[in-house]
């Protein structure tokens, strides 16, 4: 291992593989990877199901097929792995403090950091879930990795908080090595992962989702004995006489998912409180020169393939920068706004010069869900820079707007790039 | 035939001189101070591990001594106990920080509460320094703008409550003293010719028959039924008070020094404080609750400490909250010995007269972490009272020695450390960068670790942001590992609470 | 075969088309709700042969990890999921393994074959 690399990416998910091998494909010689498992691939590992790849690929493909096919190409270019090791610090210089078993103490400099440590599982606390604290309660990834990759099954009797695609790709898995799901409960009046999940992982299945429903209780001091269950209002207060108590041994939790970021902020990388990820630009470079971020890490991601498409450009990005240096640009870059019904937007920033090379792809989240005919839009104050028309509009499923060449002139003349989301 | 004291016979191998009956502080404590005389001596703990009741769910203050009512066994022992924390971290080397502490008034109306702190501070020869709310905004910039003043008592402080009730039991356990985990006192046992009082001269347990001259009754919780066992204090009950607390990650909210509000009745009231690991915690409520085990978080509670703290804090964030938990308080009936004082929540720490052969401790709630080594030193007085001849073991040891803590180091000595043992170059738990290393020290350590929550408590795996999320997979193959077990047997606090169900494929 | 209308959720893609479904029987007789042509192609399969794609794992020796994940090649029909899971449940392979090995080929007689999700190393590689 050399002390010294061109890029350095922190993380092998979907978004560090594919930024490692961009920034290999754009010219930088030495490339290095730091995962903190024996293995490369992150989580795609434990993804055992298909679903993955439709976009990249053209393919259905297990998550570990999906990882395995980057991972290859890694192998094949020969860029630089540092398994076992996780990463304790990185300095706004760049300087990367890393341990492992296997290869000791390293202190290593980048000239470029691509941030890909992906993104972490709520947890029981950040939704204070009343009752005691015995054992048989886990986030759905933590199962996930149990029963996939180790081989072990946390439980026989399953209820499952949250209508996360973990979650119910979960239940399926339970039900597949002979547990009993008794139940998924989701506090939203609506799905929050895909309806195909819940067709093929639940309704096959006779697994029951019950919409506006959560747990009022834990029950049980050394495991899980049972869960009280009980409906919500509009404003999540428990309905009284509601009230049903669920045995089972064992409660999942699929209640969301947070980016990994205290890697960043250590380096003083700025984060949007909404996303919980860094501030970035459409190279997804973040405030700190020479630090990028890509993937879930950023935002979390309804699908791979798209974390796929942000690692490839945060790769090249950092690549463009190890080697050039900063580019001066000579448009200040344009802020992106979160408009009516949208959540957040990324990137944050767009440099209009970029669209003479590529399109930006505007990544957001709908507050409320539309079910009819909608636009996705882009203004400036009052001027409409693009839109496009979609079928409808769900929290569960990330939305798209792109802007291309052709909206080069209205781009650099704006002063804001507001994205809304409205019915048609 | 049975055991009479100083019997010159070789003592059967489940005879001691003195069996102590619980492993929380208290037990852990009296335990380390009493290895250091010839006695043996059997330690007894119901659950899986020490440092499972009330001393695992606090606010881990080791209180200055001024919020105590004056002429109470707890004001003096608080007093004398506070004093010994800094050499007691010293030798055992767990962590604690003599940062000092305040108490808050806010708006005019609290003002009076103030002087009433201060007069008891003064009662009870507490060092404090009064200062104005602009004093008080001024070194804690995120407290409420209506902050009116505050005492400041200097010799206040945090710690690691885990820390110091493993750290004591280990020193006690290196130094001779038995410890059995697992294993529940059921009754006494007495001598049977014994005419005047009764003497005791052993427990029965769900392990068997342990025989002793002394029994230390250290059961917090249950010490009442101890006691009721033994005929003495029929009168005295413990009513188990739960506090609820939410802990904040450091990473997203910091406070840098411990807050507590004006008391009410029952309580020191909700406080917001920084803790020896940075993160912030806030609380506690107090209910009282029928069940002794019943350490469950409600959402009422929840709410309640909440909004308790934000009158202090009135910037807390809900976002930043990473753990909730419950503790029970054993709170008691004692009245204070000194008949002159009106006091019916003391201590409890005697040789009742009534019976021979037992040290009784009892209602030892807050301020009972600060007050435990006094306590300790207490009880050996009352023993050498009672005619026990204590002679020193020539070879005793009071140092515990520290173990490597990764997340402590600087990087140039974790790169030394790894190089010496590459364990510690592996990092479990990626919140607390809690190493390999560690956990496996731990389960070999002198009170092994054996169960998720004991590895924990050790090394503060599992209490960051992803809460064991992360690390509990590799902590149940590391125990596994480490212990010869199937991981399908490891479990989180011992007993059933098993973590795994069975294996996916099963050979059928 | 009486008349009867169900309600359906196409899985083609992530719009996830709520479906009326009048049918009779295995008898297609009339769709409404889909938003576009392979709705009434799932419809059809799903009232005459319901297919889905089924991903476990199998057993591994002396491999990295003591399983490998495995998925059918293609759609499998959906009544016989826990047949074949079950004939799934007695395999045991060698490590290593490639990614795409056969595992199991025309599993219970369908013509779909189970193939390795990803490569699996030795303990020793």
């Amino acid at each position: 291992m050399k002390e010294h690399y061109d890029v350095v990416v922190i993380g092998s998910g979907p978004g560090g593989l594919a930024a490692a091998l961009a920034a290999k494909r754009a010219g930088a010689d030495d490339v290095l990877i730091i995962e903190r498992d024996q293995e490369l691939g992150g989580i795609l590992l434990q993804c055992i199901h298909n679903g993955f790849g439709v976009e990249i690929f053209g393919e259905d493909l297990p998550g570990p097929s999906y990882a395995q096919r980057f991972i290859n190409e890694v192998h094949d270019l020969g860029i630089e792995t540092l398994l076992d090791a996780m990463v304790l610090e990185i300095t706004r210089e760049r300087t990367i403090y890393a341990t492992s078993a296997q290869t000791g103490f390293s202190k290593l400099q980048a000239k470029a950091i691509v941030l890909a440590m992906g993104c972490r599982e709520r947890t029981r606390a950040q939704i204070r879930i009343p009752g005691m604290r015995p054992s048989g309660v886990y986030t759905a990834g933590t199962a996930q990795r149990w029963v996939n990759v180790e081989g072990y099954m946390p439980g026989k009797q399953i209820v499952i908080l949250g209508s996360g695609d973990i979650g119910m790709i979960m239940a399926r898995r339970l039900t597949f090595e002979g547990a009993k799901v008794e139940r998924v409960l989701e506090v939203m009046p609506y799905l929050s992962g895909l309806s195909r999940n819940y067709v093929q992982c639940l309704l096959d299945f006779d697994i029951p989702l019950q919409l506006r429903h959560t747990v009022k209780r834990i029950i049980g001091r050394e495991r899980v004995e049972a869960v009280e269950a009980v409906a919500v209002d509009e404003q999540w207060i428990p309905v009284p006489g509601t009230e049903a108590i669920i045995p089972c041994d064992t409660l999942l939790l699929s209640v969301g998912l947070i980016p990994e970021n205290e890697l960043s902020q250590q380096a003083g990388v700025r984060l949007d409180p909404v996303t919980g990820g860094p501030f970035v630009d459409e190279g997804y470079h973040t405030n700190i020169p020479g630090i990028f971020a890509a993937g879930n890490v950023v935002h979390v991601y309804d699908l791979v393939d798209w974390v796929t498409e942000a690692g490839f450009a945060a790769g090249e990005s950092a690549a463009r920068y190890a080697m050039c240096g900063a580019e001066t640009a000579r448009i200040p870059p344009i802020p992106t706004t979160a408009g009516e019904n949208v959540r957040y937007v990324v990137p944050h920033l767009v440099n209009p010069e970029r669209l003479s090379q590529a399109e930006v792809r505007l990544q957001m989240r709908v507050r409320q869900p539309l079910e009819q005919p909608v636009w996705i839009q882009v203004h400036d104050r009052e001027t409409l820079v693009t839109r496009r028309a979609a079928r409808y509009a769900r929290p569960g499923e990330m939305v798209n707007v792109t802007l291309r060449e052709r909206d080069y002139d209205k781009v650099r003349q704006s002063k804001e790039l507001r994205v809304s989301i409205v019915p048609h | 035939m049975h055991e009479t004291p100083g019997s010159p016979r070789e003592p059967a191998p489940s005879t001691y001189d003195i069996i102590i009956v619980g492993a929380g502080i208290v037990g852990a404590m009296v335990a380390r101070y009493l290895s250091r005389y010839q006695l043996k001596i059997l330690w007894i703990e119901k659950e899986a591990d020490i440092c499972m009741g009330a001393s695992a769910a606090n606010s881990a203050i080791v209180h200055g001594g001024y919020a105590v009512e004056p002429g109470t066994l707890k004001a003096e022992l608080n007093v004398r106990g506070n004093a010994m924390w800094d050499q007691l971290a010293e030798e055992l080397h767990f962590s604690f920080e003599r940062c000092g502490t305040y108490a808050v008034a806010i708006g005019s109306e609290e003002q009076e509460a103030l002087r009433a702190e201060e007069a008891r501070a003064r009662a009870n020869g507490v060092p404090y320094q009064l200062i104005s709310g602009e004093e008080m905004r001024r070194r804690e910039p995120q407290i409420s703008p209506e902050t009116s003043g505050a005492l400041f008592c200097p010799v206040g402080g945090v710690c690691d409550p885990w820390g110091a009730t493993i750290a004591a039991g280990e020193n006690a356990v290196t130094n001779g003293v038995t410890l059995k985990r697992s294993t529940a006192f059921l009754d006494f046992i007495w001598e049977a010719d014994t005419n005047k009082p009764p003497q005791i001269a052993g427990i029965v347990t769900d392990r068997g028959e342990f025989r002793a001259r002394w029994v230390i009754n250290a059961a917090g919780l249950y010490a009442d039924e101890v006691m009721h066992r033994a005929g003495v204090r029929e009168e005295f009950t413990i009513t188990p008070r739960r506090g609820e607390y939410v802990v904040l990650d450091r990473n997203h909210f910091q406070l840098d020094n411990v807050l507590f509000p004006m008391p009410s009745r029952i309580s020191k009231g909700i406080l917001v404080t920084t803790t020896v690991h940075g993160n912030t915690i806030v609380g506690p409520n107090a209910e009282e609750v029928g069940d002794r085990e019943d350490a469950a978080v409600t959402t009422q509670g929840l709410e309640e400490i909440w909004e308790g703290a934000l009158k202090l804090v009135p910037n807390l964030d809900r976002h930043a909250i990473i753990a909730v938990f419950a503790g029970l308080r054993p709170g008691s009936n004692a009245p204070t010995p000194d008949p002159k004082i009106d006091y019916h929540k003391d201590f409890v720490i005697e040789i009742p007269e009534s019976i021979r052969g037992l040290v009784n401790l009892g209602g030892i709630e807050s301020p009972g972490l600060t007050a435990a080594p006094a306590i300790a030193l207490r009880v050996i007085e009352l023993l050498k009272q009672a005619g026990e001849v204590l002679y020193e073991k020539p070879n005793w040891n009071p140092i515990r020695p520290g173990r490597p803590v990764f997340r402590h180091l600087s990087h140039a000595e974790q790169a030394e450390l790894v190089r010496k043992d590459s364990r510690y170059g592996r990092v479990i738990c990626r919140c607390e960068a809690v190493t390999e290393g560690e956990i496996v020290a731990e389960i070999h350590a002198p009170v092994p670790a054996d169960t998720y929550d004991a590895i924990k408590r050790r090394t503060w795996l599992g209490t960051g942001r992803c809460q064991g999320a992360f690390d509990m997979p590799r902590v149940v193959e590391l125990l596994a590992q480490e212990l010869g077990l199937n991981p399908l047997e490891i479990t989180k606090r011992g007993g059933p609470s098993k973590l795994l169900a069975r294996r996916t494929k099963m050979r059928d | 075969m009486p008349e009867t209308t169900d309600e359906m959720i196409c899985i083609t893609c992530p719009v996830g088309c709520t479906l009326q479904v009048t049918h009779n029987g295995e008898t297609l007789l009339h769709v409404d709700g889909n938003t576009c042509s392979r709705g009434l192609g799932y419809v059809e399969r799903e009232l005459t042969d319901p297919r889905r794609m089924v991903a476990t794992t199998v057993r591994v020796r002396g491999g990295l990890h003591p399983l490998v994940p495995v998925c059918t090649v293609e759609p499998f029909p959906k009544p016989r999921i826990f047949e074949l899971l079950g004939a799934l449940r007695h395999i045991e392979i060698e490590a290593p393994v490639k990614m795409n090995q056969v595992v199991l080929e025309d599993a219970l007689g369908t013509g779909v074959d189970v193939v390795a999700s990803r490569d699996m190393p030795g303990t020793g590689s």
